[in-house]
């Protein structure tokens, strides 16, 4: 027994149709735990006041509009290689997921900027690989739209992850060259194990970044399970034109 | 050496159209392939030039060795027709357009641009193209499109001499080219609907 | 290939082979920014390095929807893959005349442009050396975009979509270049980056175009 038996389309279905009630009730309740808890039971920073209550929506979207990106990414690998089809239609479910994750992001960022920075924009190094970033999904997206064959489809879009990756990598340091920024440093280094933020507004962050990843777990399977069953529904049609 | 296809299953868009194809080729000989229209003629014959990968089965004596012509014959509109002729000749590495020219009645044509060709006369430029390849395995599609009369002898003239030197040819054409040749009737590989050859779309049902 | 890149080279300079219109695109650009931002000439002066990265970055882009589609439409790339050419060395050598007749262009066209645009007389030495580093990036760049939409009907907008993100880290450093130099600072670090971006998408970039080609003509 392999993983990779549910590379098979309809084994897919019947785990992720099997498997989505428990995600999707797990997702929604940590997001709900997560936002009311940061909203409502945590105090006031001492500097920025409520304004620092976005920080429960705006630190999971933009951590999930990059690991979206890296899912998509290692999912165009995995097609290249081993041309599993679920693999690629979960890339292609994850995308638009992860465009809205980024502009949840930008947004949030937008409006938390306002009061502390004075400004709803600026050209900071993070904010601008973001918008980057919002670009390539963009593209991505519009090329699956744009391909007619879904096969041919996967191949360039998977190609045009990876390559996308290397210049989204290297437009991050030309931005950062570029401009030095505002932005604050990393609410979550997870490398060094210190953290900037104190323990009452830790916790229920965790609670809603761990809600976001299962959020975007139970709808990139969902719509997975969509493009399987429009995929067969097209696979149908096209072995019953050849009999007629 | 021989064009030898063995058992070989091709699909189009996500879904197997031939299967089981399977013909030997001799060096000399040309086969001239026939079918309606949506039979794969054409999935086949790009096949072979190498220009899609094929489900299964082995295609021996192709790759390096085709020769391929199809209804775009790449052609530049401002290039003359030498020009376009030494450009393929010089790609293939081969520098010889004078018999090319001559074989398709080319030669009052030489100076004038691509461009201004009539349709038969692109078609014309389009197969001389093929003698300025060397190569000896030639693959046609439908290479008689928009001919004369005159000009379909000149091709007939010109595929004989192809053959004699040792060369081959597969053709997918309706016409009668007026010198026998084997026929391969490809209806009779139609793929069942039913077949699964691992084609694309096939893990979906 | 010489052959190949004599006749690209050929059939741009030929009428209607669109040699020179990335050069007016560029001009145009260029004379409407003042009627845009307005005529002062220190105003001009801080941006005419930026303005003429973009506007040469954009000129680039107007030409890449031909670099592949005619070939494609008329059936060459068909031929060039079963041709005995490797077509990683046909796309190159493509690439290499796209910067001929549109980068190098650019780059000679540009110091003159930045007369009008009252660039610093320091700027000029370095607007020139950093679009004569950076420009061939855009070429290779854009073939690869190019080869990503030839399939694709009406794919002019979409490659300009796929393309302009790509762009972002050649325009940070070219045009970081220039300004840098137009300010009399120094512009070695940016421009040392440039041409590791140029170099480094020179020698890679062509296998992932040809994988995409081969992949789109199937």
């Amino acid at each position: 027994m392999s993983i990779w038996q549910y590379a098979n389309p309809v084994k897919f279905l019947a785990l992720s149709t099997r498997v989505q009630p428990v995600i999707w009730t797990a997702a929604v309740l940590c997001v709900a735990v997560g936002l009311l808890w940061g909203f409502f039971a945590t105090p006031d920073d001492a500097r920025q006041g409520a304004t620092v209550k976005i920080i429960y929506l705006h630190v999971p979207a933009a951590l999930m509009a990059i690991n979206a990106w890296f899912m998509m990414l290692v999912a165009s690998l995995i097609w290249l290689i081993r041309r599993h089809h679920v693999s690629a239609l979960a890339a292609k479910a994850a995308a638009p997921v992860g465009v809205v994750m980024t502009l949840i992001a930008l947004i949030t960022g937008a409006i938390w900027g306002q009061p502390m920075w004075g400004t709803w924009w600026v050209w900071d190094p993070r904010l601008t690989s973001f918008l980057i970033l919002f670009l390539f999904y963009l593209g991505y997206i519009a090329l699956w739209e744009a391909v007619e064959d879904p096969d041919t489809a996967a191949d360039l879009t998977s190609v045009l992850c990876l390559v996308g990756s290397v210049f989204a990598v290297l437009s991050r340091y030309a931005v950062k060259f570029w401009n030095q920024g505002l932005h604050q440093g990393t609410s979550v280094p997870v490398a060094t194990g210190g953290r900037s933020v104190a323990d009452v507004f830790f916790y229920p962050l965790v609670v809603s970044m761990v809600g976001f990843g299962l959020l975007f777990l139970a709808l990139v399977l969902y719509r997975t399970g969509t493009e399987i069953r429009l995929r067969r529904a097209s696979a149908l049609l096209a072995r019953a034109g050849r009999e007629s | 050496m021989e064009l030898r296809v063995d058992n070989l299953t091709i699909a189009r868009g996500g879904v197997p159209v031939l299967a089981g194809v399977h013909f030997v080729l001799p060096a000399g000989r040309a086969l001239v392939l026939r079918g309606p229209n949506g039979a794969g003629k054409t999935t086949l014959l790009r096949t072979l030039a190498g220009l899609q990968p094929a489900l299964s089965g082995q295609i021996s004596g192709a790759g390096e060795r085709i020769a391929y012509a199809a209804h775009a014959d790449g052609l530049k509109a401002m290039l003359s027709v030498t020009e376009n002729l030494q450009f393929w000749a010089e790609i293939f590495g081969t520098r010889e357009t004078d018999a090319a020219l001559d074989a398709y009645a080319l030669r009052p044509l030489a100076e004038r641009m691509a461009g201004t060709l009539s349709a038969g006369q692109k078609r014309r430029l389009g197969l001389a193209r093929l003698l300025v390849t060397g190569r000896p395995v030639w693959v046609l599609d439908e290479p008689t499109v928009s001919l004369d009369t005159a000009a379909v002898a000149q091709f007939a003239a010109a595929l004989q001499t192809h053959l004699a030197a040792g060369g081959s040819a597969v053709i997918a054409t309706h016409i009668d080219l007026g010198f026998k040749a084997a026929t391969l009737d490809i209806a009779s590989f139609r793929a069942a609907s039913t077949l699964l050859a691992g084609a694309s779309d096939e893990a979906f049902l | 290939m010489t052959a190949l890149l004599a006749r690209d080279l050929r059939l741009a300079f030929r009428a209607g082979g669109g040699f020179g219109l990335a050069l007016a695109f560029f001009l145009i650009v260029v004379v409407l920014v003042p009627f845009s931002v307005g005529p002062e000439s220190s105003l001009l002066a801080a941006i005419a390095p930026g303005v003429l990265w973009l506007g040469a970055l954009l000129a680039c882009l107007l030409s890449l929807d031909r670099l592949l589609a005619l070939d494609f439409e008329d059936g060459t790339l068909d031929l060039l893959v079963g041709a005995p050419i490797p077509l990683e060395g046909a796309l190159s050598v493509k690439a290499l005349a796209h910067w001929l007749t549109t980068g190098l262009p650019l780059v000679l066209a540009a110091p003159v442009l930045g007369v009008l645009l009252n660039l610093p007389l320091a700027g000029f030495g370095w607007l020139t050396a950093s679009l004569l580093a950076g420009t061939p990036a855009l070429s290779v760049i854009g073939t690869f975009g190019a080869a990503l939409t030839v399939g694709i009907k009406r794919g002019g907008l979409l490659l300009s979509l796929l393309v302009l993100p790509l762009y972002v880290p050649t325009l940070i450093f070219g045009a970081e270049t220039a300004r840098r130099g137009a300010m009399g600072m120094e512009a070695t670090t940016p421009l040392a980056m440039l041409t590791g971006i140029t170099l480094a998408t020179v020698a890679l970039m062509p296998f992932a175009s040809a994988a995409v080609l081969r992949m789109g003509l199937r």
